[in-house]
């Protein structure tokens, strides 16, 4: 057994009369690929919330190596977030937006070695030519490559993303999963993603936790993606479960 | 033209029309970005209550305006985090109320009331040194949180949950914000007026955003545009004989126009 990058116990989140986390409980061995899927509304966002600290559980706990959420280095943890969240209307430019992940603020000037770091977060996602194009005029898959940009730069042992493939092509989404993969592979990072593709989660995650509101299952891709717990979880599947198996491409 | 800075009443207008373009167009790329335009009235209103509640007691009005104005912030914001309420419904609530006080503490007092008309629509000329002497307050504190705030205030007015998950103390920083947004208010109404602040707050801020890529080149932009129209403003007001306030916010429409048209090449 490893050392454990996250221990979820009996993590419960009310708002108001509505229990967005019941009893939820997992772990996460570092190094390790877990994927949350579940629908809309299932809780899956509140969770990494709950993870990154910025939501307080009302029962249970959640360790990250070992410490509370709002404990952890804040180095430790990288966050790419949904980018339908975004204020296109802010005025910035990606470089920018990759500072932030290493100062932790908004920057206000740039020295030399600043600029190097951030240009070198951007090669790895090969996004360096994409530095002073303003946010505002960057496509979903741009945009999210910058996002991943921000979080790799600081070198996180764990990498946290919410629902990183909504909005953006298909040809985005594999290129972004290949970066995910690559430096999952090169830091022997931890990875925990929220996700609506399951075919994405079925190929890259060891782990599968499928939510709504409560745990259905925390498992290995191939039992986690049985047909009862997916209509246990969405209710009818329709034949996406054949999808995922490589039966069909596209019902 | 030159003479006219010679009269000690003028130069005490320009230097708090520059140091009031300076505070409100810093704090205004803040209030543009967060979507707060609504904020800057509705304190600028509120300040009208606690103001004629120093009239109503006979005291110095902006003492009362002051305390009043950010207890309102904070229950804004306070009314925001803890109801299902969006901002706009808590500053629509507290700034209907503060004005309705405003009204029935003036209706209380015996006699006239004109220093209420100054508060509404401004007297740049008849500003006094304890005026002066806020307003530089004011404007050092500014300076200082532009090296110590800016950098977190920017980035939660970026995103507020990306910046709190890197540890920024979003919520106490947006208090502290919303504190210094309703100083400059309180200490702006009697050299613009609180039917006017909102332009100073807004028009410098939003001209600036047209024509910057970046939020730090915002914020030099505005800073730039609001202490050039407040000056500028202020000459064009005293040689067409007009009233300044309003004149300033017509030269700074000229700069939005122009940055407008900049933003279209």
């Amino acid at each position: 057994m490893g050392n454990k990058a996250v221990i979820v116990e009996n993590a419960s989140i009310r708002f108001g009369t509505h229990n967005a986390l019941c009893k939820v409980s997992f772990q996460i061995e570092e190094g390790d690929i877990a994927t949350v899927v579940g629908p809309n509304g299932g809780g899956k966002s509140t969770l990494l919330k709950a993870i990154l600290g910025l939501v307080e559980l009302n029962s249970g706990s959640i360790k990250i190596f070992g410490q509370e959420a709002k404990q952890v280095k804040r180095t430790d943890i990288g966050y790419v977030p949904q980018i339908k969240t975004l204020d296109r209307s802010f005025p910035a430019l990606p470089i920018e937006l990759v500072a932030t992940g290493v100062l932790g603020f908004w920057p206000q000037k740039f020295d030399k070695k600043l600029r190097e770091i951030c240009l070198d977060a951007l090669e790895k996602v090969a996004a360096s030519h994409l530095s002073k194009r303003p946010l505002s005029k960057l496509s979903g898959g741009e945009l999210q490559r910058i996002y991943l940009a921000r979080s790799i730069v600081r070198k996180p042992k764990l990498l946290i993303l919410d629902e990183p493939a909504t909005g953006i092509d298909q040809a985005s989404e594999y290129d972004l999963n290949s970066l995910i993969g690559k430096y999952q592979e090169e830091s022997n990072a931890t990875v925990l993603m929220v996700t609506h593709d399951w075919e994405a989660a079925y190929h890259h995650a060891d782990y599968v936790l499928m939510l709504n509101c409560c745990q259905i299952c925390y498992a290995p891709p191939k039992i986690a993606f049985e047909e009862k717990n997916l209509r246990q979880a969405f209710g009818h599947i329709g034949h996406k479960h054949e999808m995922i198996f490589g039966v069909k491409r596209n019902d | 033209m030159i003479e006219i800075f010679s009269l000690a009443f003028i130069q005490r207008a320009a230097v708090a029309g520059i140091l009031i373009g300076f505070v409100t167009s810093y704090y205004g790329v803040f209030i543009v970005q967060r979507k707060l335009s609504f904020l800057g009235s509705g304190l600028a209103h509120s300040a009208f209550g606690g103001a004629a509640l120093g009239i109503l007691l006979e005291t110095e009005p902006l003492w009362v305006a002051l305390p009043f104005t950010i207890i309102i912030s904070i229950l804004i914001v306070y009314l925001k985090e803890k109801s299902k309420l969006s901002g706009d419904t808590s500053i629509g609530i507290l700034f209907s109320l503060s004005v309705a006080l405003g009204i029935i503490f003036l209706s209380l007092k015996k006699g006239y009331t004109s220093d209420a008309f100054t508060y509404l629509f401004g007297s740049i000329l008849s500003v006094q040194k304890i005026d002066l002497l806020f307003s530089l307050l004011l404007a050092l504190l500014s300076v200082a949180t532009f090296f110590s705030q800016w950098k977190k205030w920017a980035y939660a007015t970026f995103d507020a949950e990306l910046a709190q998950a890197d540890r920024v103390s979003v919520v106490k920083d947006d208090y502290l914000l919303s504190i210094l947004i309703s100083v400059t208010i309180v200490v702006s109404i009697k050299v613009v007026g609180i039917v006017l602040l909102t332009a100073f707050l807004v028009i410098p801020a939003a001209s600036s955003r047209l024509i910057s890529s970046t939020f730090y080149q915002m914020t030099i932009y505005s800073i730039i545009i609001g202490v050039l129209s407040s000056f500028i403003g202020l000459i064009a007001s005293i040689q067409m004989d007009l009233p300044t306030g309003a004149v300033i916010i017509l030269i700074q429409t000229v700069f939005f126009i122009v940055a407008l048209i900049l933003s279209k090449k």
